[in-house]
């Protein structure tokens, strides 16, 4: 399979504390990935830098068959690029119906003159029943977002950015708030998502990871520490010191 | 779904018929068109009423829809009233000049006109040359234009160097408020080529016609609520799609747009310019009711008074802006007009014209802290009971 991300010896500092030191990371398309690792272990900072929220100071990534840099382009075109990206907590339009906000999340033209024009479509608004059943919000379509219960909006979101039809996805920390059938369900959904593109999931709950039953990265310090199955790392001695351990 | 546009959003059709019951009432009413119950000076209030209601539909959509608060909005509705009024004062120095020096024995020359007006408009200033800004005065059609263009730009160029900084919030907002006083102080100079303090007067006139007062006052009375009528549609119609969800997306949540792909610098820069444009048409219609116009139109209070408006009305439903607007500035004209009696109370008597700010200010504050929704918001109260 080809790469569809390379991230290499990309390193930046806050006001001299290393966040990111080195690092180095790839994903090829259809992936799954889960990165673990202790708080301050720069798993958000790597998301910030992907999606272009943050410059690194060094280092290089590069995006996609015709190996594009990522570092010259700001954040809107990045996302146009195909790179979703699901934030830690649930961001959804809250004053909006579902149905307005998944609208707004489908893939189309985002130049504002086409935007402004832009009436959906019979095709369209299937689409939005489709990704609602997927997610399991069919019968709060037209409910605004703000009254959906935590798990609800985290499913919106993770239905929006299905909608937006991104190559990669990035999510950080989904599970963090949820009941355990809620933790099922989008388990389910994010190892559905995996089948078309690829999804790097960030998340603190080992069972979680253990149910997505793919490839784990684990960093300490702003540096890859381990990669492997997740048998494979728990049992590294170096992560057990650094994260396991305590 | 597809349902048309109107019938998606019923309080436009409402708000229409209300624009059109009050226009035709204020006109068969009218000294010009009617039965003469309401006095030419009234229906000028009336007019400029209006004007400012539109001016509050482009502080909502700003602010309101986009969660832009700026605080220099009255910047480009003073410029589009100085477009406008650079041509009317020009053209009617040239006739009153022209006719002037047709009464000597020699027919005068073109050079000796054009001394005359220069003489006349820069008088006061202590200068008779056309500025620069003047090239175009001769021309209705290009100042018509200029009305759009000059404050259009501004807006362009204000907007493009603020946004693709990614100032936002208060920081925005100061820096609207610096742009208007920058240019309120500019203007007050005399050499600023707009006859600095004294403004420019005599705009209620129009050159070459005849007609009276009372009719020309109904004119832009009428004018003025085309344009409330044309400006609320196209807002509405802007803010009822996936454009409406887009900026009230950025106005929630700025960083979730950009992350969904939208380039939200643009976005910001289209809706302040657009709003800065109709700012400024409802200007142009505003100061030839008014008369004149002087650089102290444009100083920030003007802005902070707008965003006071829209707040009372209830932002972010374009009704709650043009009530807030005609609502306010109406009562205020009552107030500060010398109408309301004053409350003796034995040691102190309480004159509203020096009281009126206070009473404004405390139901500026009141709003915010327990009806954030304004007045708009009683509205709601409404829409829950035909629900259930």
């Amino acid at each position: 399979m080809s790469t569809l991300l390379e991230v290499s010896g990309v390193s930046v500092s806050f006001d001299g504390f290393k966040a990111i030191n080195n690092l180095s990371f790839q994903i090829a398309e259809a992936e799954m990935r889960a990165v673990i690792g202790p708080n301050g272990a720069g798993k958000t900072t790597f998301m910030d830098i992907v999606t272009g929220k943050t410059r690194p100071d060094e280092g290089r990534v590069i995006w996609g068959e015709k190996s594009i840099s990522l570092l010259s382009m700001n954040e809107a075109q990045i996302a146009r690029e195909g790179i979703g990206r699901k934030f830690q907590k649930p961001t959804v339009f809250e004053d909006q119906s579902v149905r307005e906000n998944f609208l707004m999340a489908l893939k189309k033209d985002r130049g504002f003159l086409a935007v402004l024009l832009y009436r959906p479509s019979k095709a369209d608004l299937a689409r939005v029943d489709e990704l609602a059943e997927e997610v399991g919000l069919a019968n709060e379509l037209g409910r605004l977002a703000g009254e959906l219960s935590h798990g609800q909006k985290q499913w919106l979101e993770i239905g929006m950015l299905l909608a937006q039809e991104p190559r990669l996805l990035l999510v950080d920390e989904p599970a963090a708030g949820m009941t355990p059938e809620e933790r099922e369900h989008t388990s389910a959904l994010l190892v559905a998502a995996a089948k078309t593109r690829a999804v790097v999931v960030v998340e603190h709950d080992m069972e979680f990871v253990r149910r997505l039953g793919c490839k784990v990265t684990v960093l300490h310090e702003g540096a890859v520490l381990a990669e492997g199955s997740l048998d494979h790392v728990t049992s590294n001695s170096d992560v057990i010191d650094v994260y396991l351990g305590r | 779904m597809r349902t048309s546009f109107i019938a998606k959003n019923p309080s436009v059709l409402i708000f229409l018929l209300v624009l059109a019951v009050f226009t035709i009432t204020v006109t068969i009413l009218s000294e010009g068109f009617g039965i003469g119950l309401i006095s030419t000076s009234f229906i000028k209030t009336l007019g400029k009423t209006l004007c400012l209601c539109l001016i509050a539909v482009a502080m909502d959509l700003i602010w309101g829809f986009t969660g832009i608060l700026s605080l220099g909005h009255f910047a480009f509705f003073g410029l589009g009233g100085y477009m406008i009024g650079m041509w009317l004062m020009y053209e009617r120095t040239r006739l009153i000049v022209t006719e002037a020096l047709m009464q000597g024995q020699i027919p005068p020359t073109d050079t000796e006109i054009i001394d005359g007006i220069g003489n006349q408009i820069f008088g006061v200033v202590g200068s008779s040359d056309f500025p620069l800004v003047w090239a175009f005065a001769d021309s209705l059609g290009i100042q018509l234009l200029l009305v759009v263009l000059v404050p259009g730009l501004l807006a362009l160029v204000f907007g493009w160097l603020a946004f693709r900084s990614r100032v936002t919030g208060v920081y925005l907002s100061i820096l609207t408020q610096a742009m208007t006083l920058a240019l309120a102080l500019y203007l007050f100079q005399n050499d600023s080529g707009l006859r600095g303090n004294n403004g420019l007067s005599g705009l209620q006139n129009l050159p070459g016609v005849e007609a009276p007062q009372s009719i020309v006052s109904m004119w832009f009375f009428l004018a003025s609520a085309l344009a409330l009528a044309l400006g609320y549609v196209l807002a509405a119609w802007i803010v009822s799609g996936k454009f409406g969800s887009v900026i009230r997306g950025i106005r929630d949540n700025e960083t979730r747009v950009r992350f969904l792909g939208y380039s939200v610098e643009s976005f910001k820069l289209a809706m302040f310019t657009l709003t800065a444009c109709i700012a400024a048409i409802a200007g142009a219609l505003y100061y030839p009711q008014a008369g004149i116009i002087n650089p102290a139109e444009l100083v920030p209070i003007a802005s902070i008074y707008l965003a006071v408006w829209v707040a009372i009305g209830g932002r972010g439903r374009l009704y709650g802006a043009v009530i807030g607007a005609g609502f306010v500035s109406l009562i205020s004209s009552w107030f500060t007009g010398g109408q309301a009696p004053d409350i003796p109370l034995g040691f102190y008597t309480i004159k509203w014209v020096d009281w009126w700010l206070v009473l404004l200010g405390l139901s500026f504050v009141t709003v915010t802290l327990f009806a954030p929704k304004g007045i708009g918001g009683l509205f709601d109260l409404f829409k829950k009971e035909s629900n259930t």
